[in-house]
C-alpha cells in the first residue's frame, strides 16, 4: 500500500485528499474575495530575495475557480488512474499535485521572482504529465512543442517584468504598481505580456501546441490544463494590464479584441473538421479563450475611454466566461476520458451509440454540450449574453471609427457561438448517438462511481452557474470595482433578474426561464399521456424503407464536418487522396492541416536551423579553443570595466 | 406586472399553440390556389395531428431515451419562444425573464435537440438531415441575432417589448437599416422553416430534404409533436417579423381595449404574411444544397450591413 508504485495509495488516498484540498481552497477563496487584500512575506526563496504572496479579489476568484474545478477533476482521477498506463502511478500523482500547487502559487505570487518560479514549475510539471505516455513518438513530439512554446512565452513574460520594474531593480508587484510608466514602456510591457500569456493561453498564432499537447495528456490532466492552466494565463494578463500597468490606453483593447476574435473563429472552424475527440475539444478551447480575450479587449477599450460601468460589464463577462469554460470544458474532457477508457478509442470515426452503454457519462456530457454551445438556461449562455450586451453598448464610444468596427466584431462573436453549436452536435452525436461503428463497442461499460461523482460535480456546477447568475456576479463585483471603479452587482436587479445596466435595457432570468420551460414540457407530456396513450412498439429503423442499413452508412466525423470545410475552405490546407474508378481496393484519404504551420512555423524553424549551423563554426569541441574564448571575453570585459 | 399583462401572456401562449397549425394550413391553402390545385382544406394540419396522436409509436430498436424525450423538449422550447414574442400586448410578465438574445438561444436549443434526435437512430438519412440542419443553423442563427441587434441598437434595448414599443412609435419613414434587416430576416425565416428555396416541406425526395430527413424515424405522438412544433416555429418567426417590421396594433401596458383590438389585427397580419410566404415559395425554385451557404451568407452580410448602416447613417 505504501510503495511509491502503489496504485491504491494514489487512487484511494492521494487523489481524494487532493479533491478535499481543492474544496477547502475554494471555501477559503470564497471568504477572501470579500476580504481586504492580505499580503505576506514567505520565508522561502533565496537569502535577501524572499517570496512575496498576496491575495486580493482577483487572485481569490481564480483560486476559487481552481479549487472548485480541481475538486471534481481529482475525484474523477481517483477512479481514472490505471496500472500499466504511462509512468508509474506514484510519479503521475506527484506531478499532478505539483501542477495543482504551482498553479495556486502563480495566483498568489506578488513578486516577479516567485511568479516566474511558480510559472516554470507549472510548465515543467505539466510537461511531464503530457509526456507521461512517452513511448509514442508523437507524444514526445507534442511535449517538445509544448515545452518550446511555453518557454518562448516565459521569456516574453520575464522581459515584460523587466519593462515593468523601470530600472528600479525592485521586482515586487507592489513596487511596479507604484511606478508611473511612460506610454512607450507601458505599451512594450503590454505587448510582451500579450505575447507571453497569449502563448500559454493558446491565442492564434501561438496556439499550435494546444491541439497537440491536450490530447497527448491523460484525460484528467487535459481537463486541468484546459480548464485551469489556460485561466492562469488569463489571470496573468489581467494582473499585468489592469493592476500593474496603471496607464490604460484604449487601442490596446483593439489589439486584444482582434486577437480574440481571430482565435475564436479560427478555433471553432478547426474544431468542426477534427476527427479526434480530444483534439476537437482542444480546438474548442482556443475558441473559448478567444471569446475571453475579446471580452478582455472590450474591457480595455471601455476603460481607455473611461466608461467605467461598461468596462465593469465587459470584465464581468470575461471573468464569468473563465469560470464557465473551466466547468464545461473539464466536464467534456473527462467524459471523453471515460469514453477513451471504456473503448480505448479516441478517433470519432470508430465510436458511436455509447448512450446505450454509458448512460451516466452520456447524460453528463449532454449537460456540457448544451452549456458549451451557449444555450439557455445553462452557464455558457449567461456569459455570452453578458458579452453581447457589452458589445451592444459600444455605439456610445467617443471614437467614430471604433463605433463602426465593433458591431462587426459582435457579428464575429455571434458566428463563433453558432458554430460552437454545430461542433458540439457533431461531438455528441458521433460519440454517443447512432449505432456503434465498431462491433466491440457493444461490450463497453459505464464509468465507475469515482468518475461519476466527478462528472456529476462538474455538471452540477454548469447548472448552478447557469441558474444563479446574480449570485455569481456579486462575487465578481469586488474585482471589477478595484479594476474599473465600478461594479455591476448592485445594478444586477433582484436576486431573480439579471439586469446588468438597467432593467429596461435588458434583463434575463434563467431561473424563471427554466421553471416555465420545464412546466411547459411537463404539461405537454402529461396532456399527451392523459388525452391519448403511451403505446410503444419496437421495430427496426425505417430509413425510408431501406433494409440493408449498417453502421458505416452513418456520417463519419469527416462527413459531418464537410459543410464547414466547404464554407471555410481558405482556412485549411487540404490534401485529398481519392481512388481511381477502377481501383480494386479503393481508399479515400483526407488530411486537413493548419496553414499557419507552413506559413509561420516551418520558415521560422528553418531560419533557426540556419543560424545554429552558422554558430557551429564557433563550436570546435576542443577544450583549448573554449579556454581561448573565455580568455578573449575576459580581456574584452576588462577593457569595458576600466 | 398587471392583470392585463398576465391575461395577455396566457392568451398569447394558448393562441400560438392552438392556431399555429391553422397558419400552416392557410399557407398550404394559398399555395394550392396559386398553383391552381384544389387544396385539402385549411384544417388539414389538425386532422393530421389528430390522426398521428391516435397512432402507436414505433421506435427503432436502438432509439435512446434522448430520442423519446426530444419531441417534448422541442415542443416546450418552441411554445416558450411563442410566449416571449409580443404578439398581442407588450406588457408580458415573461418579457423580463427572456430578451431577444434568449429568444435566439431558445430557438437554437430546439434545433440542437432535433439534430441530436435525428442522429440518434443512426440511419443515413437522419445524420444527413442533422448535418444539413446544423449547416443552415450556423449561418442563420448569427444572421437572426444581427437582425435583432439592429433593432436593439435603434431602441437601446434587447427587451422585445421595448423594441416593439420603440419601433411602433417611430415616424413612418423607411429606415435603410430596417430595410436591410427586413430582407435578411425574410431569408433567414425561409431557411429556418425549411421552406423553398432552401428546403421543400412537401417533399420526401431524398437528396434535397433537410427537415424531413431528420424526423424520418419519428412516428405516432412523437411525430405529431414534432409537426406541431414545426408549425409553431413558423408561427413564431412570422410573429417576430410582424413585431419587428409591422408592430402596429400591438397593445401597450394595461390596455384591455387594445388587447381585444390586437386580436383581429394579428389575424389580418398573419393572413397577409402567410399569403406572402406562399407567393415567395411559388416564385422561387429550390436551390441546390451547396448553394444554401451562399444564400445564408448573403443574409448574414445584409444583417451586418443593416447594423453598420444604422451606426453610420442613423446613429
Amino acid at each position: 500500500m505504501l510503495a511509491p508504485r502503489s496504485l491504491r495509495l494514489a487512487s484511494r488516498v492521494l487523489f481524494p485528499a487532493g479533491a478535499v484540498a481543492g474544496l477547502a481552497l475554494a471555501a477559503v477563496a470564497l471568504q477572501a474575495i470579500f476580504g481586504s487584500p492580505a499580503s505576506r512575506v514567505l520565508p522561502l526563496g533565496l537569502p535577501d530575495l524572499p517570496f512575496h504572496a498576496r491575495i486580493d479579489a482577483l487572485s481569490a476568484f481564480f483560486l476559487l475557480l481552481l479549487g472548485a474545478v480541481a475538486a471534481g477533476i481529482s475525484t474523477f482521477a481517483s477512479g481514472y488512474l490505471r496500472a500499466g498506463e504511462g509512468q508509474p502511478p506514484g510519479l503521475q500523482c506527484l506531478c499532478y499535485h505539483a501542477f495543482l500547487a504551482s498553479m495556486a502559487a502563480v495566483l498568489v505570487a506578488d513578486d516577479a521572482y516567485f511568479f516566474m518560479v511558480a510559472w516554470e514549475t507549472m510548465a515543467l510539471s505539466s510537461f511531464f504529465l503530457v509526456t507521461s505516455d512517452h513511448r509514442h513518438a508523437e507524444i514526445r513530439r507534442a511535449g517538445y512543442l509544448y515545452l518550446l512554446i511555453a518557454h518562448l512565452g516565459a521569456i516574453s513574460i520575464l522581459l515584460c517584468f523587466g519593462a515593468l520594474q523601470a530600472g528600479t531593480g525592485d521586482y515586487t508587484f507592489d513596487a511596479m504598481r507604484r511606478i508611473e510608466q511612460p506610454a512607450g514602456w507601458a505599451t512594450v510591457a503590454f505587448l510582451l505580456a500579450l505575447a507571453g500569456f497569449g502563448a500559454k493561453a493558446g491565442i492564434v498564432p501561438l496556439h499550435v501546441w494546444l491541439p497537440e499537447a491536450h490530447p497527448a495528456a491523460p484525460s484528467p490532466v487535459s481537463a486541468l490544463m484546459s480548464a485551469v492552466m489556460l485561466k492562469t494565463a488569463v489571470y496573468g494578463m489581467l494582473r499585468v494590464t489592469l493592476d500593474l500597468i496603471g496607464l490604460p490606453l484604449w487601442w490596446w483593447g483593439v489589439i486584444a479584441l482582434a486577437a480574440g476574435l481571430v482565435s475564436a473563429l479560427f478555433g471553432i472552424v478547426f474544431a468542426a473538421v477534427q476527427t479526434d475527440m480530444k483534439r476537437l475539444l482542444a480546438y474548442s478551447s482556443i475558441e473559448n479563450i478567444g471569446l475571453i480575450m475579446s471580452g478582455f479587449g472590450l474591457t480595455l477599450l471601455f476603460r481607455g475611454f473611461s466608461m467605467g460601468t461598461l468596462a465593469a460589464l465587459a470584465l464581468t463577462a470575461t471573468l464569468y466566461h473563465c469560470l464557465n469554460h473551466a466547468f464545461f470544458k473539464s466536464l467534456l474532457f473527462l467524459s471523453a476520458g471515460s469514453v477513451l477508457h471504456a473503448t480505448r478509442e479516441r478517433s470519432l470515426d470508430r465510436l458511436g451509440g455509447l448512450i446505450q452503454r454509458m448512460p451516466w457519462v452520456a447524460w453528463c456530457a449532454l449537460v456540457g454540450t448544451v452549456a458549451i454551445a451557449g444555450l439557455p438556461p445553462l452557464n455558457g449562455f449567461v456569459s455570452e449574453w453578458l458579452l453581447l450586451q457589452a458589445f451592444l453598448f459600444t455605439p456610445g464610444l467617443p471614437h467614430a471609427y471604433m463605433n463602426m468596427l465593433v458591431p462587426v466584431a459582435a457579428a464575429a462573436i455571434a458566428l463563433a457561438a453558432a458554430l460552437s453549436g454545430y461542433v458540439m452536435v457533431k461531438f455528441y452525436g458521433v460519440v454517443f448517438l447512432g449505432q456503434p461503428r465498431e462491433a466491440r463497442l457493444s461490450e463497453t461499460h459505464d464509468a465507475g462511481p469515482w468518475e461519476r461523482t466527478g462528472l456529476l460535480w462538474l455538471a452540477a456546477g454548469c447548472v448552478a452557474l447557469g441558474l444563479a447568475p446574480v449570485t455569481v456576479i456579486s462575487l465578481l463585483d469586488p474585482i471589477t470595482r478595484s479594476a474599473t471603479g465600478y461594479g455591476i452587482g448592485s445594478h444586477a436587479g433582484s436576486w431573480l433578474f439579471l439586469a446588468p445596466i438597467e432593467p429596461q435595457r435588458a434583463s434575463y432570468s434563467p431561473l424563471l426561464f427554466f421553471i416555465v420551460a420545464t412546466l411547459l414540457v411537463v404539461v405537454t407530456w402529461l396532456s399527451v399521456r392523459i388525452f391519448y396513450h403511451g403505446r410503444v412498439r419496437r421495430a427496426g429503423p425505417w430509413d425510408c424503407g431501406f433494409p440493408y442499413l449498417d453502421s458505416r452508412m452513418q456520417d463519419t466525423a469527416e462527413g459531418f464536418g464537410q459543410p464547414v470545410r466547404h464554407v471555410f475552405e481558405p482556412f485549411f490546407r487540404i490534401t485529398l487522396e481519392t481512388p481511381l474508378p477502377l481501383d480494386s481496393r479503393p481508399r479515400y484519404r483526407e488530411l486537413v492541416e493548419d496553414r499557419l504551420w507552413y506559413w509561420l512555423y516551418l520558415p521560422v524553424a528553418r531560419a533557426v536551423e540556419r543560424v545554429t549551423a552558422l554558430v557551429t563554426v564557433l563550436q570546435r569541441g576542443r577544450i583549448s579553443v573554449y579556454l581561448m574564448y573565455s580568455f578573449a571575453t575576459l580581456l574584452l570585459l576588462l577593457l569595458f570595466v576600466r | 406586472m398587471s392583470a392585463a399583462g398576465i391575461a395577455a401572456q396566457f392568451t398569447e401562449l394558448a393562441l400560438a399553440v392552438l392556431l399555429a397549425p391553422l397558419l400552416t394550413g392557410w399557407v398550404n391553402q394559398c399555395r394550392a390556389w396559386l398553383q391552381n390545385k384544389s387544396a385539402p382544406g385549411i384544417l388539414q394540419p389538425y386532422r393530421v395531428l389528430a390522426k398521428l396522436f391516435q397512432k402507436e409509436v414505433i421506435l427503432a430498436h436502438n432509439a435512446s431515451s434522448l430520442f423519446r424525450s426530444a419531441p417534448y423538449l422541442i415542443f416546450g422550447s418552441l411554445a416558450l419562444s411563442a410566449a416571449i414574442v409580443p404578439t398581442l400586448g407588450t406588457d408580458l410578465p415573461l418579457n423580463e425573464a427572456a430578451d431577444a438574445i434568449a429568444l435566439v438561444g431558445l430557438l437554437a436549443l430546439a434545433r440542437l435537440f432535433i439534430a441530436l434526435a435525428g442522429m440518434d437512430v443512426g440511419t443515413a438519412f437522419g445524420t444527413l438531415g442533422a448535418r444539413r440542419e446544423m449547416m443552415v443553423g450556423f449561418l442563420a442563427e448569427p444572421a437572426l441575432l444581427m437582425v435583432f441587434f439592429t433593432a436593439s441598437l435603434i431602441s437601446h434595448s434587447t427587451s422585445l417589448s421595448t423594441i416593439v414599443e420603440t419601433i411602433a412609435h417611430r415616424e413612418l419613414v423607411i429606415y435603410p437599416s430596417m430595410a436591410f434587416a427586413g430582407v435578411a430576416f425574410v431569408m433567414v425565416s425561409l431557411a429556418e422553416n425549411a421552406r423553398i428555396p432552401i428546403d421543400n416541406p412537401a417533399t420526401h425526395l431524398e437528396l434535397t430534404m433537410i427537415h424531413e430527413a431528420m424526423v424520418l424515424e419519428y412516428s405516432g405522438r412523437h411525430l405529431a409533436l414534432i409537426e406541431w412544433a414545426a408549425s409553431l416555429k413558423l408561427f413564431v418567426y412570422m410573429c417576430i417579423g410582424l413585431a419587428l417590421f409591422f408592430p402596429f396594433g400591438i397593445a401597450g401596458g394595461g390596455d384591455w381595449l387594445g388587447l381585444v383590438l390586437a386580436l383581429p389585427a394579428l389575424a389580418a397580419k398573419l393572413a397577409v404574411g402567410g399569403a406572402a410566404l406562399a407567393l415567395i415559395e411559388m416564385l422561387s425554385a429550390k436551390m441546390r444544397i451547396f448553394r444554401a451557404p451562399e444564400f445564408l451568407g448573403t443574409a448574414f452580410l445584409l444583417a451586418v450591413l443593416a447594423m453598420l448602416v444604422h451606426v453610420m447613417l442613423e446613429g
